[in-house]
């Protein structure tokens, strides 16, 4: 057990030193380009993203991404350079714009209507108890009037 | 009332109904290119054959030509080959050959053992112009037109039905206007 933990520290203590190693002295820089490619798809394993995969075409993009930032370019330019190439597909956050209104607004508008449908379910209700004298709930015509044919025969008889 | 509260859920579901069923003929690794209809990326590439030669894409103004992906290591191309033999024989429209990311070696190997059908291949070794042109899996052959736009792009090997029916009757299209 105490030969294995020291055996894992050693490796870990490996792996830290290779990780180190090529982390770039701009850690700002490095941590900005994680951010960007974390937020941009892969096209070939079209679920990750680019920060993620190991296509060659995404070590390839990140290359053109490293290669852009340095070049002084902004994350919208980068985005727009690959977009200009790929199309909206390459971005995980899609664009507002006409073909994308339903994806965006849509759960907006089946709220407004579920809540629609709620109010319109509970107007319905509170009118119906209103309409019984008794305030308790509502029955439907033919059962109100069975109900008090049951009561007169009860009394009568 | 009760038309409602049968009918509006039945309208739900047909309408998912609808969009499931068109989905599963829809193929996702089908990404449409944004540069349709747009000036075809410029590049300035070596001719495989002749490495101290360059072609550009502009050399091709006023013809219309295909862009095809190819390179060695990519086995769906060898299922598209034969139709760009048998298409470049009829010699009807040139075609490009960008070698992607290939040695360029193995890529004359590769024309040597499967036949040629390029009118000439450019290498792009590190896939550079690959990215211009928005390649992200080979093969993937484009339609350019005289002008320098690319009119079409077909994504996988082309099949004699999708050359019969779509690239061929553009190609001609092209060339008459």
């Amino acid at each position: 057990m105490h030969r294995h933990a020291r055996l894992l520290a050693a490796a870990l203590a490996f792996a830290a030193g290779v990780a180190s190693a090529q982390v770039s002295p701009d850690l700002a820089f490095e941590d900005r380009l994680k951010r960007l490619e974390a937020d941009l798809r892969c096209l070939v394993c079209q679920n990750q993203t680019l920060a993620d995969s190991n296509a060659p075409l995404a070590e390839d993009l990140r290359r053109e991404v490293r290669t852009l930032a340095l070049s002084g370019k902004s994350d919208d330019e980068i985005r727009a350079f690959l977009v200009a190439r790929y199309g909206d597909f390459v971005l995980y956050r899609p664009p507002v714009k006409e073909s994308t209104w339903l994806l965006w607004f849509g759960p907006f508008l089946l709220l407004a209507g579920g809540v629609g449908a709620w109010l319109a379910i509970v107007r319905r209700r509170r009118r119906a108890e209103l309409g019984t004298d008794a305030g308790g709930p509502a029955l439907a015509p033919d059962a109100a009037t069975r109900a008090r044919d049951l009561l007169d025969e009860k009394s009568s008889g | 009332m009760r038309a409602l509260r049968w009918g509006l859920p039945l309208a739900i579901f047909a309408v998912l109904v609808g969009f499931l069923f068109v989905g599963l003929f829809r193929d996702p690794r089908e990404v449409p290119s944004p540069l349709i209809d747009k000036a075809a990326p410029a590049f300035a590439l070596p001719v495989l054959h002749q490495p101290e030669r360059k072609v550009a894409g502009a050399d091709y103004l006023g013809q219309v030509w295909l862009l095809n992906v190819w390179a060695s290591w990519c086995v769906a191309c060898r299922v598209e080959h034969p139709v760009l033999v048998e298409l470049a024989k009829s010699k009807v429209v040139p075609i490009v050959g960008l070698n992607y990311k290939d040695k360029p070696d193995e890529g004359i190997a590769w024309l040597a053992q499967h036949g040629d059908p390029y009118t000439l291949s450019v290498v792009d070794g590190d896939g550079r112009v690959g990215i211009d042109w928005g390649v992200y899996g080979v093969p993937e052959t484009f339609v350019v037109d005289k002008a320098g736009m690319i009119r079409y792009k077909h994504i996988g090997p082309v099949s004699p039905e999708a050359l019969q029916q779509t690239i061929l009757p553009l190609v001609r299209r092209l060339q008459q206007s």
